[in-house]
């Protein structure tokens, strides 16, 4: 009798131990994790080779697509810090106020695409409500009115402010089918400004391509 | 703690009330750990491959135009250019265009594989042993005209990288001769 309990005692293994250590990775990988903010302008990158990753701070991120029909440029910025910095230049470049509570919602915003005159417009909507089609046009960047240069040159003085020792990197993410010409003029206002090394973000290509 | 039930049927038949609640106080935890763990691969697996690839991309400088520019000259045995048409269409020669080297006459091609990477990979071999030196490899012009899009422009990159080009330059005026191939090729 005593032979056979043993036997069965070894099919029984003591669980609790390995719950544990998988519920703590598990907290640790859910917690650093950052959740993917919806994009205000979906774009579908082409795909390369490269195994570079883009850099995860210090970026400036200009998104080139189309939307309804029109060729759209939207302007990002990863830190929140120079965020705020280059809403500061720009407000005052454009002479127009912003409130605190509504620089303090700017320095959330991962991407936009709207002129200043209608940033305010934007910041009093909730999140959910700007990523809908047809709410953001696109920053203007035409010879007549360049805003996106001027957010460009923002954002890179603000870096200095900040005590940036490091340069911005600046990042093209442009749709497969826009038309070469539209991307030059994204990489024109960048090299207008002496910025001649940039990004190109692209998707992961299979490796027997 | 935690035991698989086991249902031992080891003796005692007729203690069954003991029986009983021991068996309530062990969970099996069995599931639960499988659930952790695959949330666990999930979790690891999104964090470092959502990440999105990046290419870098070096311009040379733009010029003002108050100096006159200095033409370098290049040996046209080390240049190809690949002229971008529309609905990715695709054209190179190799050399001049009025003079193309031996096997380098302006050529149809497709992207990828086993259309302009075999020309490439050829030329990049062929060319220092024509020169004669290590140090003057192939250089590639890289013309995309206005109906090329940018993933033309990103898959002949890319497939510079892949190649190994030594030198490579996007350039923007494209010549009235080359305009005109690149008519006859948009047709």
């Amino acid at each position: 009798m005593a032979k056979v309990k043993m036997s069965k005692k070894a099919t029984s293994i003591d669980m609790t131990a390995m719950c544990d250590v998988a519920f703590l990775l598990l907290t640790f990988f859910i917690l650093t994790a950052t959740a993917k903010a919806p994009e205000a302008l979906p774009v579908d990158t082409p795909s390369s080779t490269t195994q570079t990753k883009l850099p995860e701070t210090g970026l400036v991120m200009l998104t080139v697509g189309k939307s309804d029909g029109k060729e759209q440029v939207f302007y990002g910025m990863k830190d929140r810090a120079i965020r705020s910095g280059a809403l500061d230049y720009m407000a005052q470049k454009y002479k127009i106020e912003f409130t605190d509570k509504e620089k303090a919602e700017f320095a959330l915003v991962d991407e936009f695409g709207v002129p200043i005159e209608g940033l305010k417009q934007l910041l009093s909507m909730k999140s959910s409500e700007r990523v809908k089609k047809g709410v953001q046009s696109g920053v203007p960047c035409d010879s007549i009115n360049n805003q996106l240069q001027d957010w460009i040159q923002a954002a890179r003085k603000a870096n200095i402010e900040n005590g940036g020792t490091k340069e911005l990197d600046f990042a093209i993410k442009g749709d497969a089918k826009e038309f070469y010409p539209q991307i030059k003029k994204v990489m024109d206002i960048l090299q207008d400004q002496k910025i001649n090394s940039f990004n190109l973000v692209t998707g992961l290509r299979g490796k027997d391509y | 703690m935690a035991e698989l039930n086991t249902g031992d049927g080891g003796g005692k038949k007729g203690s069954k009330k003991v029986r009983s609640k021991k068996s309530n106080s062990k969970v099996d935890l069995t599931a639960m750990v499988d659930l952790a763990f695959l949330l666990i691969t999930f979790f690891m697996l999104t964090t470092s491959l959502s990440k999105p690839q990046s290419m870098d991309l070096g311009l040379p400088d733009k010029e003002d135009k108050k100096e006159p520019e200095k033409d370098i000259k290049v040996d046209q045995r080390r240049t190809m250019t690949i002229l971008m048409g529309k609905d990715n269409k695709i054209k190179w020669f190799h050399g001049l265009l009025e003079a193309p080297e031996p096997g380098g006459a302006p050529t149809d091609a497709v992207y990828g594989k086993n259309g302009l990477r075999k020309e490439i990979l050829k030329r990049v071999v062929s060319i220092p042993q024509v020169t004669g030196d290590k140090d003057k490899g192939m250089i590639v012009i890289i013309k995309p005209s206005k109906k090329s899009t940018y993933r033309n422009l990103v898959d002949v990159l890319d497939e510079m990288a892949i190649c190994d080009v030594p030198t490579y330059a996007i350039v923007n005026d494209i010549t009235p001769e080359e305009q005109k191939l690149i008519d006859e090729m948009n047709k």
